[in-house]
């Protein structure tokens, strides 16, 4: 009998696939299925693309209106010719998800609270469920549901979008699970079908980087700690130094509305020194989600046509934020970069004109402390009677577990973030309503819609004027002639001071009021200086009648940019190209000689002596193999320390740290600085003490990293670009690159330049551009990261904004794809 | 002969099945092949092994080399497999390789035990 063999190798055999066919625990994540992840047929394998890959293909579909053709040009960017609109999107949707399905998906996955459906509650150390708490709780989807709406109810958006989902359809139709994306074998799910939804979950994904940030718990909290004139010492109003968008002396009308504080505030909100009390991290949008653009006019260029410059500053990842192609379709013709995940090209150019954006980093994101009734939260106080709440309840799927409900009260004022299930970072056990721009209906998408087909300054007016949310100086530049910047948004009309801090939310006086109206959204038209520009600065000065928030500008960019254009006369793309990839610290050209001058240069040891040479004789470029950024840098970091920490050590909350600006201007108005001596010590400091004394830390920090040999900025810097799941295989780690805060060239760590262009509105538009990643989301692609190394070293590409006929003469295409109705 | 033939049908079969079924529906193939062409069981398991081995094997070095090595280098990271390719091409085949030759393994006992 061979029976009990038989039973053996049989069990031996049904484990072995079952234990290959499941997902197994590891060091805090998850294995994928083996079997299948290794399987040749099924598995990763499948996403080795070769290397001579040819996209050559025939597409048809019922849902197709007419045909068209896709040229993918040397380094795989599209370019689409469709005879209709419908296709055009369609056919954007489809390239989208073939290129970039994944990324897409995860980002929809992201802003709609709903990682921990695929990665668990927790994986490697992320708590995928508290990031999943904090966008549901911050009424991510309650607003994209909001934004929705108002896309849905404009027919072209609307079509626009429906074309574009079904494209995006189309090819999640067409995969099986030897063809999905890697991520999705790794993780061991599958793509779900694209809806209009998850576009406009993706927008206010958008909204929340851009216009998500704010720091109302951290100031609230200062107000605790510090005196009135020590608040306003540490977060000021406007600079002496600051450059605006529109130039000082701009007249402003007066507002017409209502801007004085609510009778109460003095003593119910500007309360200085009150007490509130343990903190949690929290996420924050990144504060330097910052770029620049500018337009100069023909009078400043060498081929007498304007030029346009943009580069967004965006936390850099892999797969990359932008896909670059060109769309054509009856009546317009857009090349640019564009949003997997959205329709559109969103920073481009036409055969008319050129636009791009900078975020105006306005604080639209407040919060309102309610007061319910009973622990149920169905009533809540306020103007003097109890008042119902609705309740909204979103379900978190947890992958492997029970889901959660979060149950989130819905107020006046907006959804309630914070309450005794979900503690705010202060840890007062109160309830916090959160009031935000971006969860109301708007309609984002149509301003991009109508950039496309602009043709003149008009247009480009009427383009931008329904937009709302987050807000953008909306740059532009035409073959016409004509440059414009505006600020572009819709800002509430607060009163100074208003939504620094946690308002009360009993009391309707506390809303916001109004808008201000678009009028005194202010645009700059053809100024007679030949240029416009931002690199989100503040847009007025301090004389704009309407508040503006405190200190979230950074001052630098905008004033050396102006400085730069200012002086420059005969310019061409490359001058353009140089001064977009500047590594200049104008920041360090103020700050430097405030460390010099205080510093008691007698009886310095050698390595002292060495690391202030090298500080003295650094040409303030901070490129990579400079060790000047780095010497002035730590020295910096170690002064803030040293004047702040004191201070700051009154509370173990969160605090706001102070911008390296508000230090050095502190400085230079003022050397007996209100913060310069140490509070925990009897002897009163001045501010060369605490020169003095950052040095010699900073001394000790330069000697351990020079031992490490990573005394060069660039490897001090240490920059990389990341997979969106952090996977250090699928990145390009330990970059070593320029560029830094202050400057230009903002490439800091993980942050930097995401997409630059320099487009010349010749007769024959004259575009360069390049961004950080590659065309193909797909890390088994030699086009995942194949513009990294050149957009390292500052190289563009010239941008190939080519007719239909001139593309069917190129020699080198990676292939043509046709589609047509089935 | 018959060795050859079981390894050659185990390679062919366990390349058509997983076209339409799952990634391990070569398991019931090779167990069918073994069933089928009835051999001593160290001999079908031999059979069973290297069918599939040889089968990964050469369709993950095909897929690899068209790649030069970009994917594999780098999920023989996650793995981890200290990034190397071949490494991973060993892996993948010796388990594809491992669950045919239990497959056949069950196949060749079940044959013989109808027999007897």
């Amino acid at each position: 009998m061979r029976i009990v063999p038989f039973i053996i190798s049989a069990v031996v055999t049904t484990v072995l696939i079952v234990a290959l066919n499941t997902q197994l625990p590891v060091n805090g994540g998850k294995t994928p299925r083996l079997g299948y992840f290794l399987s040749p047929q099924k598995g990763f394998w499948k996403n080795a693309e070769p290397v001579d890959v040819s996209f050559n293909g025939d597409f048809k579909s019922d849902q197709l209106q007419g045909n068209a053709s896709v040229y993918l040009d040397e380094r795989l960017v599209p370019h689409v010719y469709a005879d209709n609109e419908h296709d055009v999107f369609f056919i954007q949707g489809y390239l989208h998800a073939k290129f970039r399905l994944w990324q897409m998906d995860f980002q929809t996955y992201a802003a709609g609270g709903r990682l921990s459906e695929i990665m668990g509650d927790s994986a490697n150390g992320t708590n995928f469920f508290k990031i999943d708490q904090f966008f549901r709780r911050l009424g991510m989807v309650y607003g994209a549901e909001n934004s929705l709406k108002a896309i849905e109810a404009d027919a072209e958006t609307k079509a626009v979008c429906d074309a574009y989902t079904q494209g995006i359809n189309a090819y999640i139709n067409s995969l099986d699970e030897s063809s999905y994306p890697l991520e999705y074998k790794l993780l061991d799910y599958k793509p779900e079908p694209w809806t209009n939804m998850k576009s406009s979950l993706f927008l206010k994904y958008m909204s929340w980087d851009l216009a998500g940030f704010e720091d109302d718990f951290e100031k609230t909290n200062a107000k605790s700690v510090f005196t009135k004139e020590q608040y306003n010492a540490l977060y000021p109003y406007g600079r002496d130094s600051l450059d605006p968008i529109n130039p000082k002396g701009t007249p402003f009308k007066m507002a017409g509305l209502n801007l004085a504080p609510p009778q109460q505030a003095d003593s119910l909100y500007f309360n200085y020194k009150a007490t509130v009390a343990p903190a949690g991290e929290q996420e924050k949008p990144n504060k330097n989600n910052g770029s620049n653009n500018w337009a100069v006019d023909s009078s400043k260029t060498k081929s007498g046509k304007p030029i346009l410059c943009n580069d967004p500053h965006l936390g850099l990842n892999l797969p990359s934020l932008w896909y670059e192609m060109q769309i054509t379709a009856p009546g317009f013709s857009a090349y640019g970069a564009s949003f997997p995940g959205a329709p559109s090209i969103v920073i481009g150019f036409n055969d008319s004109c050129a636009w791009g954006f900078t975020n105006a980093g306005r604080d639209v994101r407040d919060y309102y402390e309610v007061k319910f009734k009973d622990s149920t939260m169905q009533e809540y106080w306020y103007n003097g009677e109890w008042r119902k709440a609705a309740m909204r309840d979103e379900i978190i799927k947890i992958k492997g577990k029970a889901s959660d409900t979060e149950h989130i009260a819905m107020t006046v004022w907006g959804p309630v973030m914070y309450d005794m299930h979900y503690p705010d970072k202060l840890n007062t056990h109160k309830t916090y309503a959160c009031r935000w721009k971006a969860h109301d209906a708007s309609n984002e998408l149509k301003t991009f819609y109508k950039l496309n087909y602009a043709k003149n300054y008009e247009d480009y007016l009427a383009a931008i004027s329904t937009y709302q949310c987050p807000g953008q100086n909306m740059i532009f530049a035409s073959k016409k002639g004509d440059i414009a910047i505006k600020q572009q948004g819709q800002f509430p009309a607060k009163w100074k001071g208003q939504g620094d801090f946690i308002m009360p939310g009993d009391d309707s006086t506390y809303a916001w009021r109004s808008y201000i109206p678009d009028s005194a959204n202010l645009v700059m038209h053809n100024p007679t200086r030949g240029f416009v520009s931002s690199a989100n600065q503040m847009p007025y000065d301090t004389s704009y009648p309407y508040y503006l928030g405190t200190d979230n500008y950074p001052l630098y960019r905008g004033f050396i940019v102006n400085r730069n254009l200012r002086s420059m006369q005969n310019i061409t793309t490359d001058d353009m190209e140089q001064m977009q990839t500047s590594n200049y610290n104008v920041f360090a050209e103020i700050a430097r000689p405030v460390l010099l001058k205080y510093l008691d240069q007698s009886n310095l040891g050698d390595d002292e002596k060495n690391y202030l040479n090298i500080l003295k004789n650094w040409n303030l470029e901070s490129n990579a193999d400079e060790k000047g950024p780095t010497v002035f840098n730590v020295w910096w970091d170690s002064l803030m320390t040293t004047v702040y920490n004191d201070e700051f050590a009154q509370t173990t909350l969160p605090l706001v740290w102070p911008n390296e600006s508000t230090l050095v201007d502190a400085i230079l108005k003022d050397s007996a600085y209100l913060f310069a001596d140490d509070i925990t010590t009897t002897a009163k400091e001045t501010i060369a003490d605490d020169v003095n004394a950052a040095f010699k830390k900073a001394v000790v920090m330069l000697q351990k990293t020079e031992a490490r040999s990573n005394l060069e900025w660039g490897k001090f810097k240490a920059s990389g670009i990341r997979h969106l799941l952090r996977l250090p295989a699928f990145s390009r780690l330990n970059l070593v690159s320029g560029g830094g805060d202050h400057i230009i060239n903002d490439y800091t760590q993980f942050h930097g330049p995401s997409w630059r262009m320099v487009v010349e509105l010749t007769d024959k538009t004259n575009a360069y551009g390049i961004y950080p990643g590659g065309q193909e989301g797909n890390p088994g692609s030699k086009y995942y990261d194949s513009f990294i190394n050149d957009w390292l070293v500052g190289k563009y590409y010239k941008l190939l904004f080519a007719t239909k006929s001139e593309m069917e003469q190129q020699t080198n295409l990676k292939g043509k794809i046709t589609f047509s109705k089935s | 002969m018959k060795f050859i033939t079981a390894l050659l049908l185990t390679a062919l079969l366990g390349f058509a099945a997983p076209l339409y079924f799952a990634w391990w529906s070569f398991a019931i193939t090779s167990l069918v092949v073994a069933l089928a062409i009835h051999q001593k069981p160290l001999r079908a398991f031999i059979a069973g092994f290297l069918g599939v081995f040889l089968l990964w094997a050469l369709h993950a070095m095909f897929l690899d080399n068209a790649n030069d090595h970009l994917l594999s280098g780098k999920v023989a990271l996650i793995l981890p497999l200290n990034g190397s390719y071949g490494l991973l091409i060993f892996i993948t085949a010796f388990l594809g390789g491992l669950v045919s030759a239990f497959a056949a393994l069950t196949g060749s006992f079940a044959r013989g035990g109808i027999k007897h």
